[in-house]
């Protein structure tokens, strides 16, 4: 019964991840992605990675896809004149594609995986401590890997700032507070 | 029962080639160029999970957790970087970011 759900979710991920690189329309291409999203979040459920499929939901689908449906409706594009050259890297694209496909096909087939049984390394163990997964994964996040975590908030928020940067305009007529100008005013 | 861990690497790489695709394919719109990247990103997440389940180790989705923000990180930039490119150019076509051609 999983395996019939994950060959369904498999197919689903399969065809919308297609249909978001050929979709005429952006919009399209967008929803797609969410449908993508959302059968990957299914796709953890199965793993025993429940924490993370709620994030996958909370921050692609909440965050990282409205972004992108933002932007879309902000730009005004013309779909008829997008499609112009699409033709010409065709050939191209696809034989280099299939290329890597194969090579990667043919690697994971020649692995020694053993999928029959699990096989547990160290002691950050899944399912030796008596927790859920939120847990187990807040109790090895803040304190092992507490380093790199405070850096991928400062890489956030440099990214933050660069956005704002640069999409700050700086226009003719705008009202604009000069901070030093207040602050040095007798 | 249990899925064999060698499916979820097949579709991981079946995700990963559809968004190298949609990168080399892709002359018309930068956007979609975004999502590609965002599809290359997911496929790597789905086999740290895999392999986070296989090994019975939590620090695969602990990497996960880094993937996920830098990919939001690189959304916004990337998309900023999309607006002012239209606010300049009036299109988002592929073939006119020449701007740094000398």
């Amino acid at each position: 019964m999983t395996i019939f759900l994950f060959f369904i979710v498999s197919i689903l991920i399969i065809t919308s991840s297609l249909l978001v690189i050929t979709s005429k329309n952006p919009i399209h291409s967008v929803l797609f992605l969410i449908l993508v999203f959302f059968n990957t979040s299914i796709l953890f459920l199965f793993s025993n990675a429940e924490f993370l499929a709620m994030v996958v939901l909370i921050v692609y689908i909440g965050a990282v896809a409205v972004l992108f449906l933002f932007v879309i409706m902000m730009l005004d594009i013309n779909i008829a004149k997008l499609r112009q050259t699409f033709l010409n890297y065709l050939p191209i694209g696809l034989l280099v594609g299939f290329i890597i496909l194969l090579e990667l096909i043919y690697i994971v087939s020649q692995s020694k995986l053993n999928f029959t049984q699990k096989i547990s390394i160290n002691n950050n163990n899944i399912s030796n401590q008596m927790l859920d997964n939120t847990k187990t994964i807040g109790n090895i996040l803040y304190t092992d890997y507490f380093l790199l975590f405070q850096i991928s908030g400062i890489i956030l928020l440099v990214a933050m700032i660069g956005a704002i940067f640069l999409t700050i305009r700086k226009r003719e007529g705008a009202k604009k507070q000069n901070i030093y100008k207040q602050i040095l005013k007798k | 029962m249990e899925i064999p861990i060698t499916y979820y690497l097949y579709l991981s790489i079946i995700v990963f080639t559809i968004g190298l695709i949609g990168i080399f394919l892709n002359r018309k719109n930068l956007i979609v160029l975004l999502m590609s990247i965002e599809l290359i990103l997911l496929s790597a997440n789905i086999n740290f999970v895999s392999f986070s389940n296989y090994y019975q180790n939590i620090a695969g989705q602990i990497f996960v957790f880094f993937n996920l923000s830098i990919a939001a990180a690189e959304a916004a930039v990337g998309l900023a970087i999309i607006v002012i490119f239209f606010r300049k150019k009036d299109s988002i076509h592929v073939d006119d970011i020449n701007i740094l051609k000398g």
